[in-house]
């Protein structure tokens, strides 16, 4: 492209090269930036919360008094929302993903889930929570219970959970199915005793991904009717809610500074919820790792 | 060793053995194993487990059309698709989408303003050139990013975005576009760029390799091979970001305001159509009226908008796929 | 050793219809006649002479992945407490056999089989025939040393606890773990991880494995290509030792290993039958020109 025309080449090397360590550092510089607004803004929220994070914050239930509220019925909330949601949505999606890689064959109905299971990945999380309140609290009459949102917030989550345990399964070696059905095994016992425990690790890895995704959403919750002012904790799966998502929406939404110091806080609760379940995600994934590679 | 290798230890399985040695007593074959109704009952269990997400998507239709249908009976759809006017809360009421739309066309190029240079930058800095103990930093950060609940972000939009934004753009409201579009693009900086990185691992080395071999320098063998090479995939990745910022909804809910208008103005309050539903359903809005049945005419829209772009990205994600 | 075999009953070559066993099945796909064989079978049992009735009976088996042409029309019989060897370059088709007699080759999409292949008379594609009793009657063993990630012990005992062993669990890993020839070498460790052996002690974990389950056929797919020279050989004993119990087939891409350890050889090209014959007939006086250019080494 350097050549001239009457054949000569002028490589003008230390302009390309310059060009280049140029274009390094822009690029460099835009993939930081990433991070520094997400370290921006994990610090800003540590500081809006100080003067506002404390036991008395963890354990009060919340108040028109930002100097007496507390998040003890979101957190509640939140834990019992978790819990639910990966009650259904955990034997749901594995099965889901068992089913697909295991036994469905292929041909144009297989795809066609597929296609709709990758669609469904897409669809905004308020659209499901429109769902949520016309088939779970209006159909089913369920109201505004922690359990219509541990559902509506199980049908937002499955897609993701079946798409990573697909890839789990997918990533294990076919030898491994192969010799187990040579033994004369039926295909439950394969999966049972050889699929599932060899996948496990990346299993459990997305599905908390998965619930750490269902932890964080406020639009669904927000749309089955979960912005009440709930001044109790939850005693069954059937009692109104409200979560973290839902207070920090609650108190950022407020004009007053020192809700929004509030919800720096609960946000700090939130993030820590959300780190230490990432964690756990690692620490599984390596103690399954270890387990596998002989004890 | 053949002729000792079964110890007869135990009398009646040794007997067994000597038995299988010589010709097992035939075997009946046609004992339905495989296809017991054990098997079959969990074959069908777990068929019905995958049947869900089929459901899902049909209710999700269902109730759209549905619950759209006594708005559309009040509203005739020349009106909402040809009024620019959204005004559910006056005693005249207006149901014009374009001024939802428009909001949430706004935000969405800012967000994409933002996030695909960045989005794409880290995606061929990650995957040409971040040596390997950077990229192990830089990808679970990303990861870590892409990780935090909008909720949040529409917080930090709110109270450290806007207020900064506010000290360079005179006049700029407590409320507007530009703080929740910047912030959306934020948010989908991570999709873009870990579905465009996948895009760029996926071009062969033998393609750059070329590029080298002919003289070519590293920017641009990865702007005139690479980036090129992966184009399609780039822009489903693109694609796809881009639907994620229209389904959007807590960021604008707090920063963008609750103003449906039909501005390109950034400096101004809007409401996109995800914030409308957020703000309908969280107030006291009773059942049966046609500001409760409008959320579900908006979200058949949004619905829509989203599938058909999910599904173009889709599309070119497998042409490329196949390519390659 | 191959010589040692009597030859009582020479055959010609492998053509379809050279004894008496061979049924009213037309060389057509899948017949129904599976269900009239057992009482075949039961009339007059195979234990009395072995050169009877061969222990499995291929017809004009065809069989497709997808679009290709894998197998065309291979008719042979495989005899009772014989090694047969499968032989063949690459590609040719001998694997692809292989997995056809346990039905490992219908776990993959979109293949199709066309043809008959009967063990001791029994239709083993019959409609009503089931896989996994098939697959407990005739085991496999295959390329790559592939134990479960459990212990040596789980290893062993697993294919036999699903189906429904009812004797002693630690007698039969013995036992089949002396079979194999690896017992002296584990029985200390029976509880630690499989995964901890060498490549060629996981592959003698592997025969042990398929032994506990108590098949009568032994399939093994180039059990030994993935080791070393000492533990190739000790496999070799190791199925040397196994022929007085079991019917073993085994493909093997290493011709020397073929004439070692096999009683008679059949050899494949591009998915057809070539020659098939006593392994040490085949390799000093191959009767087709093509046996004897792949035996000497001039091709593949």
């Amino acid at each position: 492209m350097e050549s001239s025309s009457n054949g000569t080449f002028h490589l003008r090397r230390t302009r390309r090269k310059r060009i280049g360590m140029i274009l390094a550092g822009v690029l460099f510089l835009a993939t930081i930036l990433g991070i520094v607004v997400l370290v921006t803004l994990l610090v800003d929220v540590a500081m809006q919360s100080r003067a506002w994070l404390d036991m008395q914050f963890l354990n009060s239930l919340p108040s028109r008094f930002a100097d007496q509220a507390g998040i003890k019925p979101a957190l509640y909330g939140s834990l019992w929302l978790m819990g639910l949601t990966a009650l259904i949505s955990v034997p749901l999606g594995v099965a889901s993903a068992v089913y697909l890689e295991e036994y469905a064959r292929d041909g144009w109905f297989l795809q066609l889930i597929q296609i709709n299971i990758a669609n469904l990945a897409g669809v905004p999380s308020v659209v499901y929570g429109i769902l949520g309140l016309a088939l779970f609290v209006r159909f089913a009459a369920l109201g505004q219970s922690l359990l219509a949102g541990a559902l509506t917030l199980s049908l937002l989550i499955l897609p993701i959970i079946i798409i990573s345990t697909q890839e789990a399964l997918r990533s294990l070696p076919t030898g491994l199915r192969e010799s187990a059905y040579a033994l004369g095994a039926t295909r439950w016992q394969v999966i049972w005793s050889h699929v599932l425990p060899n996948a496990a690790p990346g299993i459990f890895t997305g599905v908390i991904l998965a619930l750490s995704r269902a932890i964080g959403e406020t639009a669904p919750l927000i749309l089955i009717g979960a912005l009440t002012f709930v001044p109790f904790l939850p005693q069954s799966a059937m009692d109104q809610f409200t979560a973290l998502p839902i207070q920090i929406f609650n108190w950022t939404a407020r004009p007053q500074d020192e809700f929004r110091g509030l919800a720096a806080a609960a946000i700090v609760v939130l993030m820590i919820l959300l780190f230490a379940m990432n964690l756990s995600a690692i620490l599984l994934r390596d103690y399954f790792e270890r387990q596998t590679a002989g004890e | 060793m053949s002729t000792e290798s079964p110890p007869t230890s135990t009398a009646p399985e040794s007997a067994a053995a000597e038995d299988r040695a010589t010709a097992r007593p035939a075997d009946d074959l046609t004992q339905q194993v495989y296809d017991s109704p054990k098997e079959l009952a969990i074959k069908y269990a777990l068929g019905a487990c995958a049947l869900v997400s089929v459901f899902t998507t049909l209710g999700i239709a269902a109730v759209l059309v549905i619950e759209s249908i006594p708005f559309f009976q009040e509203v005739a759809l020349t009106e909402f698709f040809g009024s620019a006017e959204w005004t559910p809360q006056f005693s005249e009421k207006h149901f014009g989408i374009w001024a939802l739309l428009s909001g949430t066309i706004l935000v969405t190029v800012i967000s994409a303003v933002v996030a695909l240079p960045i989005g794409l930058a880290s995606a061929i800095y990650i995957s040409e050139y971040a040596a390997d103990g950077v990229r192990r930093v830089l990808k679970p950060g990303l990861e870590l990013l892409a990780g935090v609940p909008t909720v949040v972000y529409g917080y930090f939009a709110l109270t450290f975005v806007t207020p900064l934004l506010q000290a360079v753009v005179p006049g700029l409201g407590v409320y507007n576009a530009l703080s929740a579009g910047i912030v959306v693009g934020i948010m989908i900086v991570p999709m873009v760029a870990s579905l465009s990185e996948d895009a760029l691992q996926a071009v062969p080395d033998s393609l750059s390799g070329a590029a080298y071999a002919l003289g070519a320098t590293k920017f641009e063998t990865v702007l005139r091979v690479n980036v090129p090479a992966a184009f399609s995939g780039i822009m489903a990745s693109f694609i796809l970001a881009v639907s994620r910022a229209i389904g959007e909804t807590m960021i604008v809910t707090l920063a963008a305001g609750a103003s449906p208008k039909m501005t390109l103005d950034p400096t101004q309050s809007i409401q996109t159509m995800t914030a409308f539903i957020v703000q309908v359903s969280k107030g006291d809005t009773p059942q049966g009226t046609i500001v409760y049945q409008s959320i579900f005419a908006v979200g058949l829209v949004l619905f829509l908008i989203t599938l058909a772009m999910n599904i173009f990205a889709t599309r070119i994600t497998q042409r490329y796929q196949e390519k390659y | 050793m191959p010589t040692d075999m009597p030859n009582d009953n020479p055959r010609p070559d492998s053509s379809p219809d050279m004894d008496e066993t061979v049924s009213d099945s037309a060389p057509e796909p899948v017949s129904a006649n599976g269900q009239a064989d057992p009482d075949d079978a039961a009339a007059a049992p195979p234990k009395a002479d072995p050169s009877v009735r061969p222990k499995i009976e291929i017809q004009d088996l065809n069989f497709w992945y997808t679009d290709t042409h894998a197998l065309k029309g291979i008719t042979m019989n495989v005899k009772p407490h014989q090694v047969t060897a499968l032989i063949g370059p690459s590609g040719c088709g001998k694997s692809t056999l292989l997995r056809c007699l346990n039905r490992m080759n219908e776990l993959i999409d979109g293949t199709t089989l066309e043809g008959d292949i009967q063990v001791d008379g029994q239709d083993i594609y019959a409609p009503d025939t089931d896989p996994v009793m098939v697959r407990r009657r005739i085991g496999m063993v295959f390329q790559k040393p592939n134990p479960f990630p459990k212990t040596i012990y789980k290893n062993v005992a697993w294919g036999a606890q699903i189906n429904g062993y009812t004797g002693d669990m630690d007698d039969l890993v013995e036992r089949s773990l002396r079979q194999a020839a690896l017992w002296d070498e584990v029985k200390d460790q029976l509880h630690s991880s499989a995964l901890n052996l060498s490549g060629g002690q996981q592959q003698r974990l592997c025969i042990a494995r398929t032994l506990a389950v108590q098949p009568d056929v032994v399939l093994m797919d180039e059990p030994a290509s993935a080791l070393d020279p000492i533990a190739t050989s000790k496999i070799e004993e190791t199925i040397t030792e196994l022929k007085s119990d079991y019917t073993i087939v085994i493909v093997t891409h290493n011709m020397q290993q073929a004439s070692r350890i096999s009683d008679e050889t059949a050899f494949l090209y591009m998915g057809r039958l070539v020659e098939m014959n006593p392994t040490e007939k085949l390799f000093t006086r191959p009767e087709k020109d093509r046996t004897e250019a792949y035996v000497t080494g001039r091709f593949g």
